[in-house]
């Protein structure tokens, strides 16, 4: 069965499943429990599930994620809300020197089965504050999971995953891919932690994305294919565990590889795919590694600035066609 | 308990600090030390209030809190010896080793973030109606952590069953506290959280134990957390290797006056004296017989090296 829902729709239904079908879930944030969420992700869960299972916290992210983590270790399987991804920020110690380490550190003895939901990216007008994609951090961090859902189907199948795994799981959404609509199978079976995703086949240049990017990367196949450039899109979905071998596939088909993501470019995550497709892909790559993503500035609010900074599916055309004429 | 139980357990506490910093002396511990000699006290009182299924959560001052919860002694020499212990594996070390089998949630070497770990195992308790609480040790210093704040805040207001446990020894590291806040005592923070707070004698294990077990009763039934400030002493350096050149003259030798083990023994009387005579041997074995337990611990397999990043 499959229902038409909208991004932020499909993660309220992960929600529900996750508290329904769950009894060990608990579900905390800012404004998340009676007021439904400022993105309206929780809408209705408090309603039927009650102040024992979702509730809201003071605006303190160190606390209720430090929060999150006692409560995994001791057995409840926490979903904790961070408003906007930047606000992480605030939170780094508990997530990087707590959540992601007592696994390892206890030589498994404790373990952290827990989430921590976000959204991130760009939207018009938002200020530098509210406009970080920080999945590398993240990805950089071992220990974590990181998934990066692109469609409204991924949003709730990855979200579901993220709630069964006994990892700790960063679920970082797109603000900007909430208003989008598509079919949701809501009645799949969970589905295994990781795996990228070839969503278009294309024989001349592949391009790596995830989050908002994959569609921006569709986008530029359609304009690319009049061109008569054939676009492989692999949506990579989880940072870690990292589906390399999808890359290097579809690397080996194309022999030309971009790689594309909102966040800027320095470290982002795209330079460790293309570290890796230097050490892997090298005798199979017919022009250099192209990555596209923002230039290393802190997120203009204004849209005049934003139409530079934010890469499209413009961006990643013009890549493509550098990359097939080197 | 009391006498001479309590006793027992501070002296084990002190006889396992002292032979350590021999160890570490002697090369056997390749990392850092933050020893609670002078503090047994604190977590031998506020132990004494706990049962099976109640967290505890410390710092890395904490192997007084680590024996008195009975995590086993050879464990612990061999986590600190960089061996493959039942603890950590050697992967945690002196300032963050737990032990779930103990209710041990553990240390932690970033100051104050133990305090929203154990508000989370008090959100354990409370959504599943275990009835247990969760009890967590913190500095003066930490006292001054944002992360502190937010969990006692966020404790309060969802009525956690939550006894913080502030053993103020007046230094954070090497800088002394009226340096560092503007109260005269830490619990008159408790005010700003809507929560109760006193200060004890923290060198006295029955005034410890009678105020965090009034901070315990509290907690189960249901009337939220509690804050307990201990006034103590380390008799020793933050850290091994701490030379303590900012202490005035003097202020060490009277705190070995005030010291938990000294007091009771200034107290004995012939009779008691003897007993605790006895008590001291008995440990002193107990501890050479773990050391030598865990020197026969093996290194970890540096082939493992790279296990339990993931479950
Ligand atoms: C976030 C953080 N900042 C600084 C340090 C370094 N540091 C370790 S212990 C300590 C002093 C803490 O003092 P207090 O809380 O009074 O505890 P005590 O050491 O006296 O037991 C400091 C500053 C740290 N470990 N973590
Ligand atoms: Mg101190």
């Amino acid at each position: 069965m499959s229902e038409s829902l909208r991004y932020i729709q499909a993660v309220n239904a992960a929600l529900t499943w996750a508290l329904d079908s769950r009894t060990d879930t608990v579900y905390f944030g800012e404004d998340v429990a009676l007021p439904g969420g400022p993105f309206g992700a929780t809408k209705g869960l408090h309603k039927r599930f009650g102040s024992d299972r979702i509730f809201d916290t003071p605006i303190s992210e160190t606390g209720f994620l430090g929060m999150a983590l006692g409560a995994a270790m001791t057995g409840l399987r926490p979903i904790a809300e961070i408003m906007y991804a930047d606000f992480s920020f605030v939170a780094m110690d508990q997530i990087v020197n707590q959540i992601a380490t007592i696994h390892y550190s206890s030589a498994g003895r404790w373990k952290a089965p827990l989430v921590i939901r976000m959204q991130q990216g760009y939207s018009p007008g938002a200020c530098a504050q509210h406009s970080h994609s920080p999945e590398a951090y993240f990805a950089h961090t071992p220990g974590l999971r990181v998934a990066l859902p692109a469609t409204p189907d991924d949003a709730y199948q990855m979200l579901r995953t993220a709630v069964v795994s006994d990892d700790p799981v960063v679920v970082a959404e797109a603000r900007m891919l909430y208003p989008t609509r598509g079919p949701v199978r809501t009645d799949a079976p969970v589905e295994d932690i990781g795996g990228a995703r070839v969503v278009r086949p294309g024989a001349d240049v592949t391009v790596v994305a995830w989050s908002r990017m994959v569609s921006a990367a569709l986008d530029a196949a359609a304009t690319l294919a009049e061109e008569g450039v054939d676009v492989e899109v692999v949506d990579l979905r989880w940072l870690n565990p990292l589906d390399f071998d999808t890359v290097a596939a579809s690397v080996a088909r194309t022999g030309r590889l971009v790689v594309a993501h909102e966040a800027n470019l320095t470290g982002g995550f795209g330079a460790e795919i293309a570290a890796r497709a230097a050490a892997e892909c090298f005798a199979d790559l017919r022009a250099p590694v192209a990555r596209v993503a923002a230039p290393d500035v802190p997120m203009p609010a204004a849209p005049a600035l934003q139409a530079v900074v934010v890469p499209e599916a413009a961006t990643v055309a013009d890549a493509v066609r550098r990359t097939v004429r080197a | 308990m009391g006498l001479p139980e309590d006793y027992r357990l501070m002296a084990r506490i002190r006889r396992f600090e002292e032979r350590l910093a021999a160890l570490k002396d002697a090369g056997e511990i390749p990392g850092s030390i933050h020893l609670c000699n002078g503090q047994e006290a604190v977590p031998v009182g506020a132990c004494r209030a706990l049962r099976d299924g109640d967290h505890v959560t410390a710092t890395y001052r904490g192997h007084g809190w680590a024996i008195a919860r009975g995590v086993d002694l050879t464990g612990l020499f061999a986590e600190m010896m960089g061996r493959d212990s039942a603890l950590c594996g050697g992967r945690a070390a002196s300032p963050y080793l737990s032990d779930p089998g103990r209710w041990f949630v553990g240390e932690n070497s970033i100051v104050g973030a133990g305090v929203p770990i154990a508000t989370g195992a008090a959100l354990t308790a409370q959504r599943t109606g275990s009835g247990a609480v969760s009890v967590v040790s913190i500095g003066d210093g930490a006292m001054n952590q944002g992360n502190v704040h937010e969990a006692l805040n966020l404790a309060a207001v969802l009525d956690l069953p939550l006894v913080l446990v502030v053993e103020n020894n007046v230094y954070s590291e090497m800088s002394r506290i009226e340096d560092m806040v503007r109260v005269r005592q830490l619990a008159e923070r408790a005010a700003g959280y809507g929560l109760p707070g006193r200060v004890v004698d923290g060198n006295d294990p029955d005034a410890v134990a009678e105020a965090v077990a009034e901070a315990v009763d509290r907690a189960r039934e249901g009337s939220g957390p509690s804050i307990v400030e201990a006034m103590t002493e380390r008799l020793v350096g933050h850290y091994s290797g701490d030379a303590q050149h900012y202490r005035p003259a003097g202020e060490i030798a009277a705190a070995r006056e005030r010291e938990p083990l000294a007091r009771i023994r200034r107290a004995a009387d012939a009779g008691l004296a003897a007993r605790l005579d006895a008590i001291d041997a008995e440990v002193a074995d107990e501890i050479e017989a773990a050391v030598t337990a865990a020197r026969a611990v093996s290194y970890p397999d540096p082939a493992t090296a790279k296990e339990h990043v993931y479950v």
